[in-house]
């Protein structure tokens, strides 16, 4: 009994408390209410006080008493930096790369043999011969210039469409065409779609499909403060093979875009102007790039894919007894019923 | 709400006596005496235990950090206390409130090579990050087909009942990580249990998510040795041998499962009690043998009972001991409601009282 009464004064005591700190921050818009004192029933604004005693120190804004909605139509959009324009001009001078030929001609070239290795390859899954790929036109210069920018053993981690990463650092024509056919030579033994690259040696992480989610994670790597580049590109192709971006854009507005805006020409035209390459350079270099990418294609294509127990491995760092026992269990099975799978395509397993 | 304050006072008088009765826990605590071989020891409840194996492994690994909300200032449960005073802002630090930030950092920063320690206030939290733990840190090294791997990463953060907790402080949400290859899920029992189990998560190079069982923080006081050592994932444990029933679980709810072997050897029932601890991989072996000498299989857990672990182990054993046995596989579990409605948690927890009858009937088959 006794404990009770106590419980109940206290209870008291705070709601009373309670009372006094709300009366202080509002105000009751209509004063005819009751004299009940609870809080939210009409709550208005507290008149403008200067003193910013409700705030702590990280919120640094003024005081306003005007209500205005922010609309986004009348916020000015954040300007673009260029240093490239239309017809291959650095138009502000000072901003003049610090390039040598060499330098030029080596990212013209990446960007270059991207666009031919892409159109092979989306064809060749237009034929059935992979199953499926993603092409980088228009935004190739987005990641031969960030690669350019940074470190050989920067740790980068890429999403679908950034290819041009792992062409700058020298990644194989034959590893980008074997990850597609998904070959035992492939960066991940064809666990993974085609476009999924990663390489240990170039600092590539592999690329998962999901968008996004790596972003968070490279941030673990920067002591300093971070810093977001966001590149404008417009993407030239469709988003995959297995899309028709006819549905949900203009064609015709992308072509005439293209036409104006692609950075591999709107580098090509710097250079002509600089005089370090030329259309001479340019038809020979055309077919160089073609060669090269069809002769490794040819290679690709007959490699076996990797043993079947692969598809147990690297699910943990040792393969777990539940998972040798399942895989004990496939093989039996295949073993049983080799004739309903097509084992020719498959390296033996040593095991 | 116009409700007068003298209304309220009344209204809270007679509840006041339901809180004293709320107070009591729904188990009892089982000590479990240190291994002698491990050396002095100094009576540490769960949390201190925490921080100690924190503790060590900041000393012992020089990449290890300790980061989530608010783990610098000592943690909303002390887990991280004296810390970052004593190994630095760098080695521990807070992150700002967003779990798959918490958990993408971690593997970003494990991918390269540091010891990540990712903190998630409470496992009822961890679901914005669901999609890092399934989608990126479980496929890590599948992927890249092991060229790249976040196996330094460990996810601890605290779960299970704690009396008052609700909905959004009180889940256990193990099975909607047994169901994801490639990562490994423990909970510890007791203090000692604990540190052993973290430090091996932590060794482990796979990423791991560690659950505390948030009750047993204050209460489960043990002699913890002050050494380092580490327990087998993995390998469940059988705490005491039994001919006629195989009783499992893991976390909190070992301790309720502890008192119904107690109660059912007044009966002359001899029960067989098991700490499964990894609850992914999960030791399928040493359960089987179990109940191949037993016949007899209930598992208990917290979590509802609809795809819980409880549902996984009795598919395995049905398949593996079905000749063995001598009456159908058991769960009590959580009913399929959300854990843990506030007021309604005696009705909900599958209770010492529940399991034995259901025990009594298996025996009685």
């Amino acid at each position: 009994m006794f404990r009770v009464y106590s419980n109940t004064r206290v209870i008291y005591g705070l709601c009373r408390a309670l009372n006094n700190q709300i009366s202080k921050r509002y105000q009751s818009s209509s004063s005819s209410s009751s004299t009940t004192t609870t809080a939210a029933a009409n709550v208005a604004l507290e008149p403008n006080v200067s003193k910013m005693s409700m705030f702590s120190g990280h919120i640094k804004g003024a005081i306003t008493n005007n209500l205005e909605f922010i609309r986004p139509e009348n916020i000015t959009p954040i300007s673009m930096y260029q240093v490239l324009d239309s017809d291959g001009s650095i138009k502000e001078k000072s901003h003049t790369p610090n390039f040598t030929d060499e330098d030029l001609i080596k990212m013209y070239k990446d960007m270059t043999l991207l666009n031919v290795l892409d159109r092979i390859l989306y064809e060749s899954q237009r034929q059935g011969r992979i199953s499926f790929y993603m092409t980088n036109f228009g935004e190739e210069a987005t990641h031969i210039g960030s690669a350019a920018a940074l470190n050989a053993k920067d740790l980068v981690y890429g999403q679908y469409r950034e290819a041009g990463v792992l062409m700058y650092r020298g990644f194989k024509l034959h590893e980008f065409i074997d990850q597609c056919f998904g070959n035992a030579r492939s960066s991940c033994k064809g666990v993974q779609m085609p476009v999924h690259y990663g390489s240990t040696d170039l600092s590539f992480v592999t690329i998962s499909s999901t968008l996004a989610t790596q972003m968070p994670q490279a941030v673990a790597l920067n002591e300093m403060r971070p810093v977001l580049i966001e590149a404008m590109t417009l993407r030239v192709g469709h988003h995959s093979t297995s899309d028709d971006s006819s549905a949900y854009r203009s064609i015709d507005e992308v072509r005439s875009r293209d036409k104006r805006d692609n950075p591999s020409l709107r580098v090509r035209k710097y250079m002509y102007n600089r005089g370090c390459w030329n259309e001479e350079k340019d038809e020979q270099w055309t077919k160089d790039s073609q060669k090269m990418v069809m002769e490794a294609f040819a290679n690709c294509e007959k490699t076996k894919r990797a043993p079947i127990s692969t598809m147990f491995e690297n699910i943990y760092d040792k393969m777990e007894p539940h998972l040798q026992r399942q895989m004990k269990e496939m093989k039996e099975h295949v073993r049983q019923n080799h004739d309903h799978f097509p084992l020719s395509l498959y390296e033996q397993s040593s095991t | 709400m116009n409700l007068p304050i003298h209304r309220l006072i009344t209204t809270v008088s007679t509840c006041s006596s339901f809180f004293l009765r709320r107070r009591l826990a729904h188990f009892t605590f089982f000590k479990d005496k240190p291994d002698p071989s491990h050396g002095p020891t100094k009576e540490m409840n769960l949390c201190q235990t925490i921080q100690n194996a924190l503790g060590i492994t900041l000393g012992n690994d020089h990449t290890a950090i300790i980061f989530g909300e608010d783990v610098a200032f000592g943690g909303v449960f002390r887990c991280t206390a004296d810390l970052r005073s004593k190994y630095g802002a760098d080695r521990v630090f807070n992150t700002p409130l967003c779990e798959q930030g918490i958990v993408a950092f971690g593997i970003g920063a494990a991918v390269a090579g540091t010891t990540a320690i990712a903190e998630i206030q409470f496992a009822d939290y961890i679901f914005p990050a669901y999609d890092q733990i399934v989608n990126e840190a479980a496929k890590y090294r599948y992927r890249s087909q092991n060229l790249f791997n976040c196996g330094r990463l460990t996810i601890r953060a605290p779960w299970g009942a704690v009396g008052h907790g609700a909905l959004y402080h009180s889940q256990s949400p193990e099975a909607q990580f047994l169901h994801t290859p490639g990562i490994k899920v423990v909970i510890p029992r007791s203090a000692i249990q604990a540190k052993g189990l973290l430090l091996s998560c932590i060794k482990d190079d796979n990423p791991c998510i560690f659950f505390e069982p948030k009750i047993l923080y204050r209460s489960a006081k043990e002699d913890v040795p002050l050494k380092e050592y580490t327990i087998p994932l993995s390998k469940a444990e059988i705490i005491s041998e039994g001919s006629d029933v195989t009783l499992v679980s893991w976390g909190t709810q070992v301790h309720v499962i502890r008192e119904v072997a107690q109660m059912a050897a007044k009966d002359n029932i001899s029960c067989e009690v098991i700490d499964l601890r990894t609850i992914l991989p999960w030791d399928i072996d040493t359960i089987c043998q179990s109940v191949s000498k037993t016949g007899r299989l209930l598992i208990s857990h917290e979590a509802p009972i609809t795809g819980g672990v409880g549902a996984e182990i009795a598919a395995t054993v049905s398949k593996e001991c079905f000749l063995n046995l001598e009456a159908p596989i058991e769960r009590v579990c959580g009913y399929d409601i959300h854990p843990i409605p506030h007021v309604f948690e005696p009705f909900y927890f599958p209770s010492k009282w529940r399991c034995l009858e259901v025990l009594k009937r298996m025996l009685n088959f």
